[in-house]
């Protein structure tokens, strides 16, 4: 187990301009967590700080326990393909993280998010929702204890979203921790369990779900959900 | 006359040398070339910059310069004047080597950094990183590198200063087609001189139409 992850005092700056700004929390194992904030809160760069993708200008960030990589996976907003099958892309990530290479391993991950029957075609030849699926299916085979998600399904239509909502769900109830930044509240609401909101690199609020929607505590979180409730 | 050219044996042997020279030294400067122009991409390192703009002002090297630094080294009294390679098809390849080098790397360099941009955190997110984050990207936009490779095939096949000083233009060991047309010509021998240059931007064509064939079909197939 390499959670909980310890987040303290953390600040990230870029240009002079602090975009996380002294966050401290904690990330225990169990109920999927959610990210909220408007465009330019800090949610991305705060996923990347815990990813381990950016190193914070002052804090720190402390896993329970070092492990292997492999225990932790992340998706991005725009998922970026190997030019190679969809299945090598699999196989790739499975060599990457120093697990055995099988094609029975890649196949499973594949079948788990629907993509068996394109197992052969290159990854950059398939859809927006695919890819974003094959991007699952790389993560899914490396069984992560962590699974950070960058607003998956920004750039999905409501299809897609809802397939791709289906198998984040999956993780979860295989036992992987979500983490997942967002921006729309119908989106928190179906897969969070709790929500981190974020204004302005500081953490407003953190709440669980059911308490967040109705009666946001913080008047930066009440304005949002207020704002954003017609579109959500 | 000109048709006549074409059935000279002499002709098809100074075209036979060329490719074997230039083809052995952009295989040569490949094999050095992409590794280093990848691991200049994926790397941060102090005086990187410097060392880019280097490898970017040496893809301008002229070739009667490199042609002189290697004679003066493979002259009998220079340091590697023992092996005796001066005036041969090897120290034509090294010549060559040396030019093409610099834009081999320089050319992989550039299309690595760009594709380095769009997969690092993708990569780094696997636990890739360095050499085989810079292997992984070299296979995945290898048919774009097929580009640098013809720039430099091109620069080999169509320079004659480098060849002309540490080969000597000797007929039959290391006279190739672009010395025999610059010695043909000044000897008012016009015919095997034209009919080697159109053999040269023949080849140069054919080379060009053929990486841009494979590419279109890369690019089609794999996206």
């Amino acid at each position: 187990m390499i959670l909980p992850l310890r987040v303290e005092q953390v600040t990230f700056a870029a240009g002079g301009r602090a975009i996380i700004d002294g966050v401290s929390l904690d990330i225990e194992a169990g109920p999927s967590t959610v990210i909220l904030g408007a465009n330019g809160a800090g949610k991305s760069v705060l996923m990347r700080l815990m990813h381990g993708l950016l190193q914070p200008t002052s804090g720190r960030i402390a896993w329970r326990a070092a492990g292997p990589r492999r225990h932790q996976a992340m998706v991005f907003q725009r998922p970026v393909m190997l030019r190679r099958s969809a299945l090598a892309n699999v196989a790739y990530a499975l060599q990457a993280s120093g697990l055995p290479r099988t094609e029975s391993a890649a196949m499973e991950a594949l079948q788990e998010v629907g993509l068996a029957h394109v197992a052969h075609r290159p990854a950059r030849v398939l859809s927006g929702g695919e890819q974003q699926r094959l991007a699952l299916a790389r993560a899914w085979a490396l069984h992560p204890e962590v699974l950070f998600l960058d607003e998956p399904t920004a750039n999905l239509d409501p299809g897609a979203t809802r397939e791709i909502e289906n198998i984040i769900k999956a993780f979860d109830a295989a036992g992987t921790k979500i983490v997942m930044s967002t921006h729309s509240l119908g989106q928190a609401r179906r897969l969070g369990d709790e929500v981190i909101f974020l204004h302005q690199g500081r953490v407003a609020e953190r709440a669980p779900v059911d308490r967040f929607f109705p009666q946001p505590a913080s008047a930066e979180a009440a304005a949002f959900v207020k704002g954003e409730l017609p579109w959500a | 006359m000109l048709e006549n050219i074409f059935i000279d044996p002499r002709l098809w042997h100074i075209v036979a040398l060329s490719l074997g020279v230039s083809i052995s030294a952009v295989a040569l400067a490949t094999l050095l070339g992409m590794p280093l122009g990848a691991a200049i991409a994926v790397t941060r390192f102090p005086g990187r910059q410097v060392l880019i703009v280097v490898l970017n002002a040496l893809m301008g090297l002229p070739p009667v310069v490199v042609g002189l630094f290697i004679y003066l080294l493979l002259s009998r009294a220079g340091p590697l004047g023992s092996l005796g390679l001066l005036f041969t098809p090897q120290a034509m390849v090294i010549a060559q080597t040396i030019l093409v080098l610099p834009i081999i790397a320089a050319l992989t360099r550039q299309a690595v950094d760009d594709a380095w941009r769009e997969y690092e955190e993708q990569l780094r997110s696997f636990g890739v990183e360095g050499l085989r984050a810079a292997l992984t990207l070299l296979w995945d936009i290898r048919f774009s590198l097929l580009t640098a490779v013809l720039a430099g095939l091109g620069r080999a096949s169509a320079e004659v200063g480098a060849v002309m000083i540490v080969g000597g233009n000797i007929d039959g060991v290391t006279r190739v087609m672009t010395t025999a047309i610059a010695l043909e010509t000044s000897k008012g021998d016009l015919p095997l001189a034209l009919g080697l240059g159109m053999v040269l931007i023949g080849i140069v064509l054919a080379l060009n139409a053929a990486a841009h064939l494979v590419k279109e079909a890369a690019q089609r197939r794999y996206g």
